[in-house]
């Protein structure tokens, strides 16, 4: 598999985009992943879920402020013969 | 205009002597800059050899004062921009930290290669430390380096390009499509076991750094294992391979169980609970890595 750095930094771009797209009330709640039901445990034992939610929500946060909707379409490189 | 001339005679006069102690002593019957030297006449200037007619353009273009100023504010100019260049680019590269990585000596990497192909004898894994800080890895074997990685790279790469001319299969783009490849996939490998400690909150001083280190380690297994199904063929490859993926397994398990383990079960006393079961999970699924891509990145190369 022939990998360039121009189609990993693609990759990263398009998976931050889908975490960031994951609507707060109308999605994460509905699964149980809201940002109001993670303040449950204290101590020192987060846990694997509590830690995705708040990567989840600092992601969606960093990039409201960044202006993710501002990210133009990437001009996805048409492969036609190479790899 | 005379008394001027003078007194930049008898400045130059201390000048020259601290660049060039063969210069000629100033003519005091030269009355003007004599500005008809040639460009060619400045390095011999420089050199200030007495010879003869030779010695008097350079004097007289090192001895105008404008000239001096200008280098004086050239130097200072340049001075000031290797400054501000190192400023900003230690908030990127962290260069201080980086030296750390290759204070390595000869002792060091053979030392080294051989632990990453037989670790089995080694004993004491432990990384020592001076007053709260790593030692450098030419006094401790154990420490993480970044030489063997970035020497296994380049080398895997010219391995990888040996691999394909011995089948007919090389062109000059393929070194640079193995080169980001392997690159890219180091690149994600990183990132991965990152998003993984933060995920099972690992109270841990492995840097990036490190995880670089130890993911580069790899490099030396797949070398060894190409090399040898090129000398071999196929049944060299595969049997080379697979002690090189046992030892490179081991290697990763016993240095990062230090690492990310608490202290008792670093030991190897049995402890119970989610949090050390996860941890000891995370450690076998990094040390598990490592072999498949040692497979995946070099099973095209020896057919």
């Amino acid at each position: 598999m022939a990998f360039t750095l121009y189609s990993l930094i693609q990759a990263v771009i398009l998976c931050v985009n889908a975490v960031a797209v994951l609507h707060e009330e109308r999605f994460l709640s509905k699964i149980g992943w809201g940002v109001d039901q993670s303040i449950g445990g204290f101590g020192d034992e987060p846990g694997i879920k509590v830690q995705l939610m708040n990567l989840v929500r600092s992601v969606r946060t960093v990039m409201r402020g960044t202006t993710e909707k501002s990210i133009p379409f990437i001009n996805i490189k048409h492969r036609s013969a190479c790899i | 205009m005379d008394m001027d001339y003078t007194a930049t005679q008898s400045v130059s006069r201390q000048h020259p002597e601290t660049r060039s102690t063969s210069m000629d002593g100033t003519d005091p019957s030269q009355l003007f800059d004599d500005t008809s030297v040639a460009p060619g006449g400045q390095p011999t200037g420089f050199q200030g050899q007495g010879v003869g007619t030779m010695g008097h353009p350079g004097r007289t273009l090192l001895s105008d004062p404008m000239s001096n100023l200008a280098m004086a504010y050239g130097s200072s100019l340049a001075s000031q921009g290797k400054d501000l260049v190192d400023k900003n680019l230690d908030r990127f590269l962290p260069i201080s930290k980086l030296k750390y990585y290759f204070a390595v000596d000869t002792v060091y990497v053979g030392k080294k290669l051989g632990l990453l192909v037989f670790p089995y004898m080694h004993q004491n894994w432990e990384v020592s430390y001076q007053q709260d800080t790593p030692v450098a890895p030419r006094f401790d074997i154990n420490a993480p380096d970044l030489y063997i990685p970035a020497m296994g790279f380049i080398t895997y790469i010219l391995v990888a390009g040996l691999a394909l001319g011995t089948q007919n299969r090389f062109t000059p783009e393929i070194l640079g499509m193995q080169a980001s490849s392997a690159l890219v996939w180091l690149i994600m490998e990183v990132l991965v076991v990152l998003l993984s400690l933060y995920l099972v909150t690992v109270n841990t001083d492995l840097t990036t750094i490190d995880l670089v280190a130890f993911s580069g380690y790899k490099y030396v297994g797949m070398i060894v294992g190409v090399v040898a199904g090129l000398l071999f063929g196929r049944t060299g490859y595969y049997l080379t391979l697979l002690w090189c993926c046992i030892s490179i397994f081991v290697f990763m398990i016993r240095t990062l169980r230090l690492k990310l383990l608490s202290e008792a079960a670093a030991q190897g006393v049995l402890v119970h609970g989610a949090r050390n079961q996860l941890r000891m999970y995370l450690t076998m699924s990094i040390a598990a890595a490592q072999p498949i891509f040692m497979y995946w990145l070099t099973y095209h190369l020896v057919r």
